[in-house]
């Protein structure tokens, strides 16, 4: 503003507060004050959300704790209501439990970790996990403070014959700090070692695709070794007991790739080692990164790779960061991710759909965006009780959790939606999901999943990761075209044999008449020479088909699975006859021998 | 099953065509064995495979076939009903009874077993499949010892023989005698004919007219109709007694294109039964009327017009296409009529006077030798 716009008998403001005044009202915010402002940014935006994301930040972090110390997770989830609501609608009391049989954890770290925000041991390393930033459990802590009052209730053992720890804490929200409230040793004899953690807070409790249950059903659906038991509000007891006793291989600990470094974390990086020159640094702290490489890295940049480290900055540091993105390198190891295995996959599906009619899966190989390897597995079941004429479900996994929220601002549901389902033999409407009895699973594993925002419910659009997406989704779609193939020439090629079999007899009978032989007689050899017209099926209507070659239909990139209900393997089947003649010949057999009369 | 006693008493006529049945039964059957589709070869019955033959001046049949197939999906209800109204045909043959069409089609028709389908579900599925066993097996209907609903009436100088009972067709009242529809030499004979020619006239009423005018009397004549279309057994008996008597046939038909049709029919034998045409076509059988020139030569008025509907116009164009008919004066007949644009009928007649036909329209025809062949 300059005085020329100011008309000159306009009053000159009067001055509010000096420099000095402001000062003295300039503080540092503290996380748990922003959090209290902004429990929205976290999943707690309402009363039935709070609840779902409460479970599920102290569910991952049991699965992460058990997997991280190679204990084959078994998980009790129970939520009480404490008090009714007022008013029906109107949310209520309720008290999570989540009890895990994890390695349990030392008691002086007990109040940091539930009661501390933004502490934790996942943040600080580039490693696949559930759990990320290490907001999530502390963060449903002071979200149940803040609406009930009630500490966060924490009983842990670490092993068989040691003291259990009871410790009610609550959060000092300005400090950020944890407070012991309460603290006293207690028998746990149920489990060897564990933990327990035991929130109550202002909750709705709901069904539905964004409810508890759901969200326990699909965690149960990717990950197959894990055995839990819910006990809903209701009182219902639910138990699924774990489908496979193998580990997730651990996920190794990798160090970020010259890919995908954000610049501020490069500064970061180059500070945080004085003494080291910055060749030095790029070979010790970035993966892929060899002497001759970071020789490379440092000539584009030019930088010079003696330099110290902490003295870089500036144009400096920007140009070596543009170098860092451009340089040839390898990708990084894809021993950093953890499928969930086509196999295992299956396995999981079946847990939530054991009647379907087919299943398959596919285990994408590793790729990279942004220097983060990451892999993606699909999978569906299909017919059995599923639906018939509604639009497919879609259950969308990072790293093994399950997105419940959002799902149209989120890349799995867009890849489902971009895949072109009618060319697998399935109805879609344009712009739609596929209509049919189908269930369909994407899990994304990462070092680092792209959320669309810290409350973790969407998946980011990165053009990497949605290939890859459909890729895993075409692989599937195509074992299921072929399944679907098969399974209706079956139904034809039965409605064809009842055909047959229907006027049989009455062609026996006549020709019997006129020659004056047994009916049946005349029967046998129309039966046995059905099978030459008429692909014979099994009583569940599946074609017997010749067997076929390893995988089918197969598009490049990783393995398949494929099974069917019966699991049984697709081939001839003893007691039919032969396996009929090759396609091609077809016509030929159909048309068999013509009979003259005209001699 | 047959009883010995009834073999014994089986004609040789019979014995034949059991054994064209037995012959079927057994080619189905040991195709059926072998492990091959067992399978009927019939002649099609349809435009494509009919052809004019110009020097016998009869429609025949082609060679073209097509395979029924038991293994086929849209055959095998077909075979079946074939192989269910041969083996039908065989009981009659064995039991020396014979029945019409319509109770052929209730003798073959039962319910399928755990179906609420039945082998026949009404009579327009088994009258064809009687046709396709007629020229599958290359048996004549009454061979089969079925016959069709009789139609058609006869009266005339002319004394007959029908199984064993003297006829005297002088003798027949007003009615006529009833045409069966069986007329093969076995079972009516001719014993004593005075007429000179035999007039085949398309309606019952224009017969009635004659008969009752005492045309054939007066002209020394046979006088026949079917009311219609002509049925198999009135179409045989023309033949013969034009054959066997040597006898000119005259027709008198409606002017519009189904009488002409009518007329064609008796005379090179129709599409659908052109395996038959040897048997039934009558070649020199004379168009005597009604012509769309006749409107003109006989002075008729307005009144017996009745305008061409689409369809006729579309028939007169098919007709026209047709190697039958390909002859000049045929050809401007029928532009004759889709010049007029009307058609007429023999009941026009009456405008001028009751028996107008049977007094001057026929005999003038006759005397001026006005036909077309």
């Amino acid at each position: 503003m300059t005085k020329k716009d100011q008309s000159p008998d306009a009053p000159v403001p009067k001055r509010r507060a000096t420099a000095e005044s402001m000062a003295s009202r300039q503080r540092e915010i503290s996380v748990s004050e922003f959090f209290t402002k902004n429990r929205h940014l976290l999943g707690f935006d309402n009363p039935a959300k709070a609840l779902l994301t409460t479970v599920k930040e102290a569910v991952d972090n049991s699965l992460d704790a058990c997997e991280e110390a190679g204990i084959l997770p078994e998980l009790l989830v129970e939520i009480v209501e404490v008090a009714p609501a007022p008013s029906p609608n109107q949310p209520s009391r309720f008290r999570v439990v989540v009890e895990d049989n994890g390695p349990g954890i030392v008691k002086p770290q007990i109040p940091k970790i539930f009661a501390k925000l933004l502490y934790g041991s996942k943040f600080h390393r580039l490693k696949q996990s559930r759990g990320q930033q290490g907001i999530g459990i502390s963060a449903a802590g002071l979200y149940g403070q803040l609406t009930t009052g009630k500490p966060v209730v924490i009983t842990s053992k670490t092993g068989k014959g040691r003291p259990a720890f009871r410790i009610d804490l609550r959060i000092d929200t300005k400090r950020n700090q944890p407070d012991v409230v309460k603290d006293e040793t207690t028998d746990w004899s149920d489990r060897d070692h564990g933990t327990r953690v035991e929130i109550e807070l202002v909750a709705a409790y709901r069904g539905g695709r964004t409810g508890v249950q759901e969200y326990l059903e699909q965690t149960v659906v990717a990950n197959p070794h894990l055995g839990l038991t819910y006990v809903s509000p209701k009182g219902e007891r639910l138990e699924f007991p774990r489908v496979s006793g193998e580990l997730p291989r651990e996920a190794q600990e990798i160090k970020p790739h010259p890919h995908g470094i954000e610049l501020g974390m490069l500064q970061t990086m180059l500070a945080d080692s004085p003494g080291k020159t910055v060749k030095q640094v790029l070979c010790d702290d970035f993966s892929r990164v060899s002497p001759a490489i970071a020789q490379q890295v440092c000539q584009m940049a030019k930088v010079n790779p003696r330099a110290p480290a902490d003295r870089l900055h500036g144009e400096e540091l920007e140009r070596l960061h543009k170098a860092l993105g451009e340089v040839r390198v390898m990708a990084p190891p894809a021993t950093a991710v953890v499928p969930i295995g086509e196999a295992l996959l299956i396995e999981g599906l079946k847990r939530r759909f054991p009647k379907a009619e087919f299943y398959s899966s596919t285990t994408r190989a590793p790729k990279v965006y942004r220097g983060n390897p990451f892999v993606v597995e699909a999978a569906l079941a299909y017919g059995g009780d599923l639906p018939l004429e509604e639009p497919a479900e879609i259950m969308r996994f990072a790293n093994r959790v399950p997105l419940q929220y959002q799902p149209k601002a989120c890349a799995i549901s867009e890849s489902v939606y971009e895949v072109n389902w009618r060319g697998y033999e399935l109805q879609q409407p344009k712009g739609g999901l596929p209509v049919a009895p189908m269930a369909v699973v994407v899990h994304l594993a990462s070092v680092w999943v792209p959320f669309t925002s810290e409350a973790k419910e969407a998946v980011a659009h990165y053009d990497e990761l949605l290939e890859e997406m459909k890729h895993a989704l075409r692989e599937c779609g195509r074992k299921l075209a072929a399944h679907v193939r098969s399974r209706a020439h079956a139904d034809r090629e039965l409605k064809r044999r009842s055909l047959f079999e229907k006027y049989i007899p009455e062609v026996a009978a006549a020709i019997g008449d006129i020659l004056g032989i047994s009916k049946e007689k005349i029967e046998k050899p129309f039966y046995e020479t059905l099978p030459v017209f008429v692909k014979f099926a099994d009583e569940e209507g599946h074609a017997k088909e010749a067997p076929k070659e390893g995988t089918r239909a197969n598009g490049g990139g990783g393995e398949s699975a494929e099974i069917k209900e019966d699991g049984e393997a697709p081939g001839p089947v003893p007691g039919t006859p032969a396996p009929p003649v090759a396609k091609g010949k077809r016509k030929d057999r159909n048309k068999g021998k013509q009979l003259s009369l005209l001699e | 099953m047959a009883t010995k006693t009834a073999a014994k008493r089986k004609s040789e006529r019979d014995a034949v065509t059991l054994g064209k049945i037995q012959k079927l039964a057994k080619g189905v059957l040991t195709e059926a064995t072998k492990g091959h589709n067992p399978a009927v070869e019939i002649r099609t019955r349809a435009l494509s495979n009919v052809s004019f033959n110009e020097r016998k001046k009869i429609i025949e049949l082609g060679d073209k076939t097509q395979s029924r197939e038991f293994f086929n999906t849209s055959m095998v209800r077909k075979f079946m009903q074939t192989m269910l109204v041969a083996s039908k045909c065989k009981t009659l043959i064995d039991e020396g009874k014979t029945v019409s069409i319509r109770q052929m089609y209730y003798m073959s028709k039962h319910t399928l077993p755990h179906s609420s389908d039945n082998t026949f579900e009404d009579q327009t599925e088994s009258d064809p499949i009687i046709e396709d066993l007629e020229v599958g097996i290359d048996a004549l209907r009454e061979e089969l010892h079925l016959f069709a609903t009789r139609r058609g009436s006869c009266v005339g100088k002319l004394v007959i023989e029908d199984a064993g009972d003297r006829i005297d067709l002088s003798r027949m009242g007003r009615g006529g005698w009833s045409i069966p529809s069986i007329c093969e030499p076995d079972v009516i004979k001719f014993t004593e004919c005075k007429a000179e020619f035999i007039l085949f006239v398309e309606k019952d009423a224009v017969f009635t007219r004659l008969n009752e005018d005492g045309f054939w009397k007066k002209h020394n004549c046979i006088l026949m109709t079917t009311g219609g279309q002509s049925t198999r057994g009135a179409r045989r008996l023309l033949q013969r007694m034009s054959q066997e008597l040597k006898l000119q046939s005259y027709v008198l038909v409606d002017n519009d294109p189904w009488g002409l049709y009518i007329y064609s029919v008796l005379k090179q034998g129709s599409i659908n039964l052109a395996y038959e045409s040897m048997r039934m076509a009558v070649p020199n059988v004379r168009f005597l009327g009604m012509s769309s020139y006749d409107y003109a030569k006989f002075k008729l008025g307005p009144a017996v017009q009745i305008k061409l509907k689409k369809e006729d116009v579309a028939r007169a164009e098919q007709m026209k296409a047709y190697p039958w008919f390909k002859d000049k004066k045929w050809q401007q007949e029928i532009q004759e009529l889709l010049r007029n644009g009307f058609k007429m009928e023999l009941d026009g007649f009456l405008t001028k006077s009751i028996s107008f036909i049977t007094d001057e329209y026929i005999p003038k025809k006759l005397r001026d030798r006005d036909w077309l062949t």
